[in-house]
C-alpha cells in the first residue's frame, strides 16, 4: 500500500462497471464482513472455504467486502467483522491491519499467524543480516559476477526486524488457534457472531497444529 | 502527462502481489512489472532443526500446495536417509503410492480452488463486470447449483487428502523413507463410493467433465478474444518418465520449445549445474534461468500448460483425460501452445487426468500393506537430499543438508512460481501493451485484464516468497496503545 504520489491511480479508483442495484442492495441489507491475509500461507483463508456446505449457509446472512477471495481491494463501508490471517511481517502489514481495526467492529485473529506469529516467526531467532546474506549473496544458484543485488524498491514495502503476532499492533477482539483452524470451527465462530450470539469456543476446539 | 498505474494487491491469487505500469505523455506503455512484496526467510530459519522437521515446517509455506511442499521434503529426506528413489535401496510401493494419493488430491483440489473460485466467474461474467460480481459471491447469486457442485467437489479433494494426512491442511503422513500410515478398505471405499454428503469418484470425475466443458464452451463463443490474449512465447518444463510424459511425483526434468524439440534434460539433483537465479530491486521474487541459455532465452514456464506442452499423450488407463489432451494438442496441430488463457485449458484437463488417476489408484491393493517404511541400512546417511515434485503451479525443489548429528545446516528451495516469474512478467507487458496501450481514459475492467493474465498462471506468491531480502528498515511498530515496540534503521 505505497503512499499514493503524483500521476499515480490505483485499479480500485478508476472506474469500474457497477453492479446491479437489485443485486447490491440485496447485499447490503446482510452482515459485512472482510477478509485479509498478511504474514500467512493462505491456509486460514482456505480453511474458510472448508466449511464447505456451510458456506453457502453463511452467505445467506453475510457479505464479503475486501477479500483475496472478491476482487475488492479496499474496505468500501464499515464492516461488522475482520477476519484477519498471518501477522505483521513488514510496513504494509501494518498500515493494513490498522485500516482492518479502524473499519471493522469486531477483528478476529485467525490461525497460529496471527495469534502469535506462527510458523514465519521463527526468522524472530535468526540475526537478519544472517538472513539477508544467505538469500541473496550466498545462495547456490547466485548469478555468478553478478552485481550483488538485494530488493529494495518504492514498489515493495519495508519490513520489519522481527514478525508480530496481530494483537501486538492492534486490538483483537478474539482469537482461534490452529494451523489451520479446521472450517467447523471458523464456522462455529462465525455463524455464533452473525446470529448475536456471543464469541464462545470451546476447549475441545482449540487447536495447536 | 506520464502515469503509474497501480494494482494493489493482485486479487484472486495466493500471496501478496502488486502490478505497476507506467504510460509516457502518448500513453504508450514503458513499463510493466509484477512485484511480489512480501518475504519470509524459510530456507534460513529452517536450519538448526533436526531434519525430519523440514516437511512439517515447510508446508506452511504455503497453504493451497501444502502436500507438494510436504512430499517434497520427504522425497528429500529420503535422499538424505540413504533411501531415495534411484538411490539402490528404495521406499516401498506402499509408500509411494500413498503419497503418490496425496499429491493427486492436492492437485485436484488446488486446481478446483484456482479454477472455479477465481477462473470461472471472470468466464461467466467477464472481465470487466463489477468487481463485486466477478468471484465466488456472484457465482452464488447467478447459478447456485454449479456452486454446490464446486463445493462438492473440492471438498472430495480434501477428504481425500484427509485420509492420507490425518487433517485437510498441514497434516504428516510422509516420514523419512515411507509413510506413516496406509489407506485401510473402508477408507477406500468410502472415497470410491461415497456417502452421505461426500460425492462417489463417479460424480467427482462427472463434475471435472462439466468443469472441462465450461472452458470449451466459453472458448467457442469468445474463440479470438481468448486465443489472442497474451500470446507469450517460453520454454516448457515438465518432471516427466522414461516415455517422456508427465509424472507429477517423480521423473527427470525435461525443457522443450515451441517446436517441442528437447533443449535440456536433467536428473533433479544436478539443478545447480544448470540452473541460475537473477535478483532484481523491485521484487522480492527471484529470476531463475537455465545457465547455457542465458536470462533471455533461458527462461522457463511451468505448471499446466508446460506440463501439457511437454506430456505425449495420456495413459489409456485414463481415457476421459486422454481424449481431452489429445483435443488440446490438435488444437495447434503439434506445437507448443504458448496462448496463456489456454492455461485454464490445460488446468481444466488436469483437475480430470488428477480425478482417473486417483480412481486408478484407490482400486490397487498396495494401499493397504502395511510394510511401510524403508529402515536405512548401517552407513546410508548421506547427509544431503534433493526432492522434486510436479506441484500444481509446476515443477517445485527442496534441496537440504544437516550434519552428522541430523540438523539442517543447508536449504534451498525452487519453487514453481518463481520458475515463471519472468513468463509472468511478459503477460503483464503483453497485456498492458494490448489492453491499456495508447488508451486516454483506464477503466478498472482494463486493469483487470493484466490480473486475468497473473490468474493464469495461478501463481502462489507465498511460495515464491520464501527467500529473505536485505533493505534498509526504517520501520516503526507500535502497539495498540501506541507504545513503540520495534524500530530499526539500518
Ligand atoms: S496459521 Fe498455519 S494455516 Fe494459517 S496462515 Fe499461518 S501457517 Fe498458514
Amino acid at each position: 500500500m505505497s503512499t499514493t504520489t503524483k500521476n499515480e491511480v490505483a485499479s480500485h479508483e478508476l472506474k469500474a462497471t457497477p453492479m446491479d442495484p437489485s443485486v447490491q442492495a440485496a447485499r447490503d441489507e446482510k452482515i459485512q464482513v472482510a477478509m485479509i491475509g498478511l504474514c500467512g500461507c493462505w491456509g486460514c483463508t482456505l480453511s474458510f472455504l472448508d466449511m464447505d456446505e456451510n458456506l453457502l449457509v453463511l452467505l445467506e446472512k453475510v457479505n464479503i467486502t475486501r477479500s483475496s477471495l472478491t476482487d475488492i481491494k479496499r474496505i468500501p463501508h464499515r464492516c461488522a467483522i475482520g477476519f484477519v490471517e498471518g501477522g505483521v511481517a513488514n510496513e504494509e502489514n501494518i498500515e493494513t491491519l490498522e485500516h482492518f481495526r479502524e473499519n471493522c467492529d469486531v477483528l478476529i485473529s485467525v490461525g497460529a499467524c496471527a495469534v502469535w506469529g506462527g510458523v514465519p516467526a521463527m526468522r524472530n531467532d535468526v540475526s537478519l543480516e544472517d538472513c539477508l546474506k544467505e538469500a541473496y549473496i550466498a545462495s547456490p544458484t547466485a548469478v555468478p559476477q553478478a552485481k550483488l543485488t538485494i530488493p529494495y524498491h518504492e514498489d515493495i514495502p519495508r519490513i520489519t526486524t522481527k514478525v508480530y503476532p496481530c494483537h501486538e499492533v492492534v486490538k483483537m477482539d478474539y482469537f482461534i488457534p490452529g494451523c489451520p483452524p479446521d472450517g467447523a470451527t471458523i464456522f462455529k465462530v462465525l455463524d455464533d457472531l452473525v446470529n448475536g450470539r456471543e464469541f464462545d469456543l470451546p476447549a475441545s476446539m482449540n487447536r495447536y497444529d | 502527462m506520464s502515469r503509474k498505474l497501480v494494482i494493489d494487491p493482485v486479487t484472486k491469487v495466493e500471496g501478496h502481489g502488486k502490478v505497476t505500469v507506467h504510460l509516457d505523455d502518448n500513453n504508450r506503455v514503458v513499463d510493466a512489472k509484477l512485484h511480489v512484496v512480501e518475504f519470509r526467510g524459510f530456507e534460513k530459519f529452517v536450519q538448526g532443526h533436526p531434519f525430519w522437521e523440514a516437511p512439517m515446517l515447510l508446508q506452511r509455506i504455503c497453504g493451497i500446495c501444502f502436500v507438494s511442499h510436504h512430499l517434497c521434503g520427504a522425497k528429500a529426506l529420503d535422499d538424505m536417509v540413504g533411501v531415495g528413489l534411484g538411490s539402490g535401496i528404495e521406499i516401498l510401493p506402499t509408500a509411494e503410492k500413498v503419497r503418490r494419493l496425496g499429491h493427486y488430491a492436492q492437485q485436484l483440489q488446488s486446481h478446483s480452488t484456482a479454477y472455479f473460485y477465481c477462473v470461472v466467474p471472470e468466464m461467466l461474467f467477464g472481465m470487466d463486470a463489477p468487481p463485486e460480481q466477478r468471484n465466488i459471491l456472484g457465482l452464488v447469486e447467478a447459478d447456485p447449483e454449479l456452486v454446490k457442485r464446486v463445493v462438492a467437489l473440492r471438498k472430495w479433494g480434501q477428504e481425500v487428502i484427509k485420509t492420507v494426512f490425518g487433517k485437510r491442511m498441514h497434516g504428516i503422513n510422509s516420514v523419512p523413507g515411507g509413510v506413516n500410515k496406509n489407506i485401510s478398505t473402508t477408507e477406500r471405499d468410502r472415497l470410491l463410493n461415497g456417502e452421505d454428503g461426500l460425492l462417489s469418484i463417479d460424480k467427482v470425475i462427472k463434475y471435472a467433465q462439466d468443469g472441462l466443458n465450461i472452458f470449451h464452451e466459453f472458448h467457442e463463443k469468445n474463440r479470438k478474444e481468448v486465443d489472442s490474449f497474451a500470446e507469450v512465447p517460453a520454454l516448457n518444463m515438465s518432471l516427466v518418465d522414461d516415455d517422456g510424459n508427465v509424472d507429477y511425483y517423480h521423473g527427470k526434468m525435461r525443457i522443450i520449445d515451441k517446436d517441442k524439440t528437447i533443449v535440456a534434460e536433467m536428473d533433479y539433483h544436478d539443478y545447480l549445474d544448470h540452473f541460475s537465479e537473477a535478483t532484481e530491486e523491485w521484487s522480492y521474487m527471484k529470476f531463475p534461468f537455465l545457465k547455457d541459455l542465458g536470462r533471455e532465452a533461458g527462461s522457463v514456464r511451468v505448471g499446466p500448460l508446460a506440463r501439457v506442452n511437454v506430456t505425449k499423450a495420456y495413459s489409456a488407463s485414463t481415457p476421459l483425460a486422454k481424449a481431452a489432451l489429445e483435443r488440446f494438442h490438435d488444437y495447434t496441430k503439434g506445437k507448443a501452445n504458448d496462448m496463456t488463457l489456454h492455461t485454464n485449458w490445460a488446468r481444466a484437463i488436469e483437475i480430470l487426468h488428477s480425478a482417473e488417476l486417483i480412481k486408478e489408484l484407490l482400486k490397487d491393493p498396495d494401499l493397504q500393506k502395511d510394510q511401510l517404511v524403508m529402515s536405512p541400512p548401517e552407513g546410508a546417511w548421506t547427509g544431503e537430499g534433493v526432492g522434486v515434485v510436479e506441484a500444481p503451479r509446476g515443477t517445485l525443489l527442496h534441496h537440504y543438508r544437516a550434519c552428522e548429528e541430523g540438523n539442517i545446516t543447508f536449504a534451498n528451495l525452487v519453487v514453481a512460481t518463481t520458475q515463471n516469474n519472468t513468463v509472468m512478467n511478459r503477460t503483464v507487458r503483453s497485456v498492458a501493451e494490448d489492453y491499456l496501450g495508447g488508451k486516454a481514459e483506464i477503466t478498472e475492467g482494463m486493469m483487470n485484464a493484466i490480473e486475468v493474465g497473473i490468474r493464469a498462471y495461478d501463481p502462489c506468491l507465498s511460495c515464491a516468497t520464501h527467500a529473505m531480502g536485505q533493505m534498509p528498515l526504517v520501520v516503526s511498530v507500535f502497539d495498540s496503545e501506541g507504545v513503540l515496540v520495534d524500530e530499526r534503521v539500518r
